[in-house]
């Protein structure tokens, strides 16, 4: 278990590292910016209090927005995709068994699984994140570009690094 | 109140998330008009001193651009020297701006309000409302100020307006950032009896007292007649390329504040 928490706190560190010094500087096409650092809020243990998924994803969003310039805007995405995650999860598999011990991730669910899963979450969060950075509707068909394109970017790497730290089972 | 109780705590989880999301958007709330963003940003030290170490590494990357930037200005400058002393004329003292060179420490450019920060602060004299520009031109204006550090509001922000003229004719019109493109702008209130050319040159008014007449804001790119309004507009290509700030200059107008007593003089009788 504290095992477990330690790995999960340097997964935090590092993801908000890796998001405020390499991700934000990334520009593709002049606007996209992928927001990889929800991969933290994705990764949660299965076990982990509700309470906790909420106070998690509240930090980690202050985290960002205090070294991004930008205020509240990610806590509320990144709030707002961890009250939907425990709702997810029972919907795409109703019938889990917490007491197998498995963990998030493409090795005990799945490609097919791991992919809906995170395109769902990220999704969500992408959209209310421009949306409510831009705070304007008649900026609606740019902000939903960008947003999109974010999105698919986002997506593509979580699924990546999904595969780069690939651990075979036993 | 045993009920209430039962019931709030049945639904706790729901009530967290209400509660975190008010925090969010209270915050949100504030920083909208953007003092909110500089008291908790810009009087801070360490993501202040983070981002310096960050800088100080990635900024041997762009060493040969810089260099390049900083050769071309010292050569425009030694032909504005040699101008005024071929033309043997006194050379006017102007003195009603200084400025204060800075190194950029952290930027942005894709989100909706972009902020820069820089490494100078109030112990080096930056004051809020200052101007800041480029080499090329115009970069934002100061608005939050610690010790050592600052924080400006790029040209590239939602409520970004600068008072601008076209240089050919010195008409006014505004400068606004609609569209995130960092390259591009907006220039807004033309008189529709002004015809605007590609390339012509857009030029700070001078009327606000944040930044001296005549610096670059950027060059025309499209000019558009709205027909059947009073005002057209033109997309502008900025002269400051925003992606690759290095160095700046923060401009402190010496008599801003006599002038603000004359102004506030004349608005009290």
């Amino acid at each position: 278990m504290n095992n477990l928490l330690l790995k999960n706190i340097a997964r935090f560190i590092v993801l908000v590292l890796l998001q405020i010094f390499i991700f934000n500087k990334i520009l593709l096409f002049g606007s996209v910016n992928p927001y990889v650092y929800i991969l933290f809020v994705l990764l949660l243990p299965l076990e982990t209090p509700k309470y906790f998924l909420l106070i998690s994803a509240f930090v980690l969003g202050l985290s960002i927005d205090y070294f991004s310039n930008t205020i509240g805007t990610n806590i509320a995405s990144s709030v707002f995709i961890a009250w939907i995650r425990p709702a997810l999860i029972r919907a795409l598999s109703p019938k889990l068994d917490l007491s197998q011990g498995l963990s998030i991730g493409i090795q005990d669910f799945g490609f097919k699984w791991m992919l809906l899963y995170t395109s769902i979450l990220v999704t969500i969060h992408h959209f209310t994140l421009f949306f409510l950075e831009v705070f304007r509707f008649n900026e609606l068909l740019d902000t939903l570009k960008r947003a999109g394109l974010s999105t698919v970017f986002t997506i593509l790497i979580i699924i990546i690094s999904q595969y780069l730290f690939y651990k075979p089972k036993k | 109140m045993r009920y209430l109780i039962a019931f709030l705590w049945k639904h706790s989880f729901f009530f967290l998330f209400v509660f975190l999301e008010c925090i969010a958007f209270l915050l949100m709330i504030n920083s909208q008009n953007y003092q909110g963003t500089v008291i908790i940003n810009s009087t801070n030290q360490f993501t202040g001193t983070l981002n310096t170490i960050y800088t100080n590494i990635t900024d041997y990357f762009s060493l040969r651009k810089s260099n390049q930037q900083l050769l071309e200005e010292n050569t425009k400058l030694h032909n504005l020297i040699l101008t005024y002393q071929n033309d043997s004329i006194p050379i006017m003292h102007d003195t009603t701006y200084e400025y204060i060179g800075a190194r950029v420490i952290s930027n942005s450019v894709h989100h909706r309000n972009n902020y820069i920060r820089l490494n100078k602060g109030s112990n080096d004299g930056v004051e809020i409302d200052m101007g800041v520009v480029s080499d090329k031109g115009i970069v934002g204006i100061v608005i939050g100020v610690s010790k050592n550090f600052s924080t400006v509001m790029s040209l590239l922000h939602k409520d970004s307006k600068v008072s601008a003229k076209i240089k050919k004719n010195n008409q006014l019109a505004n400068i606004v950032w609609e569209k995130i493109d960092y390259q591009r702008g907006k220039l807004d209130h033309i008189p529709t009896h002004l015809l605007l050319l590609q390339g012509d040159t857009i030029i700070t008014s001078g009327n606000s007292l944040i930044f001296p007449e005549g610096i670059n804001i950027g060059f025309v790119e499209h000019y558009f007649q709205n027909e059947g309004e009073n005002l057209n507009s033109a997309s502008i290509l900025f002269a400051t390329d925003f992606n690759a700030l290095h160095h700046v200059y923060i401009i402190k107008n010496k008599q801003k504040k006599e002038i603000q007593e004359l102004i506030n003089e004349v608005e009290n009788e």
